[in-house]
């Protein structure tokens, strides 16, 4: 399992590393360092939200080890005399935004942000509440209460409060699946430029891909409670470790091959064609089978009777199977002659241009450099058998 | 107007208020927040009291509050005075009969304060102590004040327990309601009228000022 096992580098780094068999299965590892936004995801279940609640210490797995800011928050293993370690939350500095927010209804936002300032002599909490606010926009609503705020609102009241603290790791749980998409745009954006003042890790943990591919340095695939993959978005969704960790984040065009020699040269046989790889075929035995990924933009549309862009190669014939236009972009799947589908979209004013229709037989493009293989998988997972994978 | 009555209807009512409410908090909080063993039996025997006949109840205590019984004698030891027909035996029996009145309706308040909330003071450096003082009992107060004036009101009109256990004996165990009842039986219908119509208004005036502020706050409206 590719997983950056190492947890040395920066001591400021928010390590966490937590097994057990029941009651919820753990077997996670990752890390994120100051300034950088972690993004948790997986399906519900895979025990994201139990992640988080271990670092804020609201949850202590049978092992493990949470140290963030060169100290141990928790630990099985350092104590000698086997006793573990752990902090309460209120001796770990995080600040957390909780999934509802968890503001407290009978006090004013106002009151909500000083209450986190313990840290702080009394009289200087009121300023230091007001410019929380007020850096979060919200001047002028002090004096509300919860429930005479927006979701949004809400939101940043809760953001506030848990920054308030001055913590050394910020956590996010699935802070803005509350509230309408206007609203979260917005906020994600406002994260993304509040980000920049606070130079403490920052875990997200959310559902949405999308928004951890816009708002996250590094992501990290769970899966039943075990980490896949540790990476940049980039990295993870051009690179997945497995065809598990590709389907976790939507990926299509998850294909098996077969490693054969053709004239001296390794190539990768799909089908009815041999496909040239950018990454190295010659590791594999030749007669390996091997589970391979491209990405969709990877996959370049031939144009009618005009060379195009990578036309020589891994030229491959298909016909298109399927069409749906959603406004600016079409997702297309074609067939390929051993019945593998390969999906891509393409902006619609360029499929109309085309002239393309249902049945049509096309050309693509399989852009080797693209083509990734993840030997010792196989691509086809029944969904009951997916845990055999990890 | 029997006013040492009144008196020790007041007396009965207060210091049962002022020992029951501790309990409640406690014992609410440990039931709406914690799982344990047993939970579903301590929640029947506190609500027994509301099902139970006030004479059985009353039965029973006045067996065990005797100077030969359990009870009894490690009063007597504590004390040197007994329990029946005595001030000390009907304030122990209002305090038992009063448990559900004391209990329930916290609980039920505490069993809606969202855990998270807990955890989000936990989070914010609140210790469990400054968590209860300033988040927990300020959401369940309108639960504890409900608590509050079910079990003075409560105790104001309970009649079969204080008889069983207390008697009427004047200044000591004889309530207000225990007086109305003698007032009836001595043919005394005005005297009877005035004590009804006065436990009627204070049962309603303790009533109608929780209710009203319970619906008061600003911030549990919308």
């Amino acid at each position: 399992m590719a997983l950056q096992a190492s947890v040395g580098g920066r001591v400021a780094k928010l390590t966490v590393t937590a097994q057990q068999s029941d009651p919820i299965p753990l077997n996670a590892t990752f890390s994120c360092a100051p300034g950088e936004l972690l993004a948790l995801v997986g399906p519900s279940g895979s025990g994201k939200t139990t992640l988080l609640r271990t670092i804020a210490g609201l949850y202590q797995p049978k092992q493990g080890q949470v140290t963030c800011a060169g100290r141990t928050w928790f630990s099985t293993s350092e104590r000698a005399d086997g006793k573990r370690i752990s902090l309460p939350p209120q001796q770990r500095q995080i600040g957390m935004v909780f999934q509802d927010y968890a503001l407290f209804p009978h006090l004013s936002a106002l009151d909500n942000v000083q209450l986190a300032l313990g840290h702080l002599p009394q009289p200087r909490r009121y300023a230091h509440a007001t410019q929380w606010l007020s850096k979060v926009r919200l001047e002028g609503l002090e004096a509300r209460f919860p429930n005479e705020l927006s979701g949004g609102q809400r939101q940043r009241v809760a953001l506030a409060r848990a920054l308030a603290r001055e913590p050394q790791a910020l956590l996010l749980d699935e802070p803005f699946s509350a509230v309408d998409q206007v609203t979260r745009r917005r906020l994600q954006r406002e994260l993304a430029l509040l980000r920049q003042q606070i130079p403490i890790p920052i875990v997200l943990v959310t559902h949405d891909l999308e928004e951890a591919a816009a708002l996250a340095d590094q992501i990290c695939v769970l899966h039943n409670g075990t980490s896949l993959q540790q990476g940049t978005p980039e990295t993870l969704f051009r690179r997945p470790a497995s065809p598990l960790v590709a389907r976790l984040l939507d990926r299509h065009n998850i294909f098996e091959g077969e490693v054969v020699d053709w004239h001296g040269q390794r190539r990768l046989k799909w089908g009815e064609w041999l496909l040239e790889v950018g990454e190295a075929l010659h590791s594999l035995a030749v007669g390996s089978r091997v589970a391979w990924y491209l990405p969709p933009s990877d996959i370049v549309l031939h144009r009618r009777g005009r060379p195009s862009h990578g036309e020589r190669e891994n030229p491959v014939a298909a016909t298109v199977c399927e069409m749906v236009v959603l406004g600016g972009i079409t997702s297309i799947a074609l067939r390929v002659s051993n019945g593998d589908m390969l999906r891509f979209d393409i902006a619609t004013h360029a499929a109309r241009r085309n002239q393309l229709t249902l049945e049509e037989h096309v050309h693509v493009s399989l852009l080797a450099e693209g083509i990734h293989l993840m030997p010792e998988h196989r691509p086809h997972v029944a969904p009951h058998n997916k845990r055999n994978l990890l | 107007m029997d006013w040492s009555a009144l008196s020790v209807s007041l007396r009965l009512a207060a210091l049962t208020c002022l020992f029951l409410l501790p309990v409640g908090i406690w014992a609410g909080r440990a039931l709406a927040t914690a799982r344990f063993r047993g939970k579903g039996l301590c929640e029947a025997l506190i609500a027994l009291p509301l099902v139970l006949p006030p004479t059985v109840l009353g039965f029973y205590l006045l067996q065990q509050f005797g100077r030969d019984a359990p009870l009894g004698s490690v009063w007597a030891t504590l004390t040197g005075g007994g329990l029946n027909f005595t001030f000390s035996g009907i304030l122990l029996a209002s305090l038992i009969a009063n448990l559900p009145f004391a209990i329930q309706p916290i609980q039920r308040a505490f069993e809606h304060v969202p855990t998270n909330l807990r955890e989000a003071a936990w989070c914010s450096g609140l210790s469990p102590w400054q968590t209860l003082w300033r988040i927990e009992l300020p959401l369940v107060w309108p639960g504890i004040l409900s608590a509050a004036a079910l079990t003075f009101a409560h105790t104001l009109g309970e009649f079969g327990v204080i008889l069983m256990v207390g008697g009427a004996i004047d200044g000591e165990t004889r309530t207000l309601a225990i007086a109305i009842y003698d007032r009836v039986q001595a043919f005394d219908e005005q005297g009877a009228a005035r004590m009804s119509a006065l436990l009627l208004f204070v049962s309603l005036t303790t009533l109608g000022l929780v209710y009203g502020l319970a619906g008061k706050r600003r911030w549990a409206r919308g």
